[in-house]
């Protein structure tokens, strides 16, 4: 069983990001950024269905600027076999958007014909959360989105998994290939070893031009301007529980 | 304009965020309508005709709606859109929600808009980005759009006060894709209101130290009639369900009151509780980062405090 992994590089998650003074953006310039949250535990359910023999090969692949490539290189160290790398210029959050991602996975999809592709259910800077059932869509593939748990049935044709809901979760089962994106109870992401690092420089990762992917890249949705939220007013400090059961009486909340 | 609005329900009631839309709806202009799509969903459908500012319900029953499967709704949700030539199709911003739009974006080529949070005209509109630290500002160019709005953002249209006429919605030729198969459920039995609809939420965070110190802050909701919420890491530690978790990752809510009870404040945590009514924090660091947005701070331990407010209210 093949799996593909998609992962994206992203503003890493403890940043506090800081709108552009044109209010054009966010700034990217000199800001730490890692993998998505939520692609590391695809990619950690990813080698552990290699580390329980039910896959044989892990395919990464990111979606960014050359710099996506140090994105796909954590991959490598995690456990990825190999990496594919679709280059673009494009800014992720905003510029390139979920339908474009999805048709240019699509396309490594046909190239790699992987069994399974896992995913995170949501990149942390856009917000979109929709790259994954639009994979899906496209592919005519089922997909479970929000993931908590994930069995291979033995026959490596079938899945089962249970996904978070608004109300608790539900199980559902499903052939392969399929797409399941992954939510953070799914498992706890591994950090990669040195000497996993070090292997990871000798794995191959493919390139590909984005724009010569024959896809559509132009944003259907237009940013034309980014600001910060409104501001929340600081409130006041109170001294003791009676204080607060007070204060909260005067308002005529409680 | 006419927008369709994709009502959420359980085949037994509407969810509250569904009145929500409906007023997001209402400010895009034009007619709105409801799409039950469920299975023994008539109920639904009769609250759905009374909604104040819905024109009228399409209502599409099948066994194949029963547990609102993302392949099987975004084909019905598909059918119902291109036979009425709407010019909107709107979700609720929820894990419901999000399951199928992006399908149907992609089942049908157009880009969907989520997290609206305000609608500025028919195709401008406002939503978060990273986690709500910057508000993006979107005009989208599809002939058909797709949107999910925050409830949190909108009023919820009143329950009743509409009279709009029940129509059967119309079906694909075969609305069960057949992709992926219903198993079980498991809906945590809470006699607690919703936590996106609770008046109060009182939520616990690592400084709660264990699941069974939430008794504590489930005491405190009970006493006030609120739902008991958490911060990620309180879910990540294993202490409660991620249903309950409030943040950029898991429900957005604005009660009237919140009380965050030993909760940090991570930006992640900030973006799904900011636009409360008031906020209260407990907390005994006092450098915690959750007191720069609470209405009143109590620097103190939470496990003499929390039971004492509870007495005490």
């Amino acid at each position: 069983m093949r799996v593909l992994v998609a992962v994206k590089r992203v503003v890493d998650y403890a940043v506090k990001v800081r709108v552009r003074p044109d209010k054009t953006a966010v700034e990217l310039q000199n800001v730490k950024m890692s993998m998505n949250p939520f692609c590391e535990n695809a990619m950690e359910e990813a080698v552990r269905l290699k580390e329980a023999k039910l896959a044989t090969e892990i395919v990464a692949v990111s979606v960014g600027p050359k710099q996506a490539q140090e994105t796909l290189r954590t991959a490598l160290a995690m456990g990825a076999d190999r990496g594919v790398h679709i280059v673009t210029d494009m800014r992720a959050d905003q510029e390139l958007q979920p339908l474009a991602v999805a048709k240019l996975l699509r396309t490594v999809v046909d190239e790699v014909k992987p069994d399974l592709v896992l995913m995170g259910k949501q990149a942390i800077d856009g917000d979109n959360c929709q790259t994954g059932p639009m994979l899906a869509g496209l592919l005519g593939w089922p997909q479970a989105t929000f993931a908590a748990k994930l069995e291979v049935a033995d026959s490596k044709k079938e899945v089962t998994v249970e996904r978070e809901t608004d109300t608790g979760t539900q199980k559902l089962q499903m052939g392969l290939p399929a797409v399941v994106t992954a939510d953070l109870r799914l498992n706890a992401p591994r950090y990669a070893t040195l000497p996993n690092i070090m292997k990871a420089k000798k794995k191959p990762i493919a390139t590909r031009d984005a724009a010569a992917a024959g896809v559509d890249l132009a944003p259907r949705n237009k940013v034309t301007n980014v600001t910060d939220p409104p501001p929340r007013a600081a409130g006041a400090v109170v001294e003791s529980v009676d204080d607060l059961v007070a204060k909260l009486k005067a308002d005529g909340l409680v | 304009a006419s927008t369709l609005v994709v009502a959420e329900h359980n085949n037994k009631a509407l969810s509250p965020g569904t009145l929500s839309a409906v007023t997001a709806a209402g400010k895009i202009g034009g007619e709105v309508h409801l799409l039950v799509l469920g299975s023994g969903s008539a109920p639904v459908a009769e609250a759905a005709s009374k909604v104040a500012g819905v024109a009228k319900v399409l209502h599409g029953d099948h066994p194949a709606y029963a547990h609102f499967l993302a392949e099987n709704t975004s084909r019905g949700v598909r059918a119902s859109a291109e036979a009425h030539k709407y010019t909107h199709v709107m979700a609720i911003s929820s894990m419901a929600g999000k399951n199928f739009i992006g399908r149907l974006g992609a089942e049908m080529d157009l880009a969907p808009v989520t997290d609206v949070i305000k609608v500025v005209d028919e195709s401008t509109f406002e939503r978060p980005m990273y986690a709500g630290n910057a508000i993006a500002t979107v005009t989208a160019s599809d002939p058909l759009k797709l949107l999910t709005v925050r409830p949190t953002a909108f009023d919820k249209a009143p329950a009743t006060g509409g009279s709009a006429a029940v129509e059967a919605a119309p079906l694909p030729a075969e609305p069960e894709t057949g992709l992926s198969k219903f198993v079980s459920e498991s809906v945590s039995s809470s006699a607690r209101p919703d936590l996106g609809a609770a008046r109060v939420v009182v939520s616990g965070g690592r400084g709660m130290k264990n699941g069974e110190n939430f008794a504590m802050l489930e005491a405190l909701a009970d006493k006030l009639g609120g739902a008991v919420g958490a911060s990620r890491a309180a879910v990540d530690a294993g202490y409660v369900p991620n249903e309950l978790q409030v943040g950029q990752t898991g429900k957005v809510v604005a009660p009237e009151l919140y009380i965050a009870v030993g909760i940090s404040g991570a930006i992640q945590h900030l973006s799904g509780m900011k636009d409360s009514k008031c906020i209260v924090a407990i907390n005994k660091d006092k450098e915690a980062p959750i007191f720069t947005v609470a209405d009143y701070g109590l620097v103190a331990d939470l496990f003499t405090a929390v039971p004492e407010l509870t007495k005490k209210l």
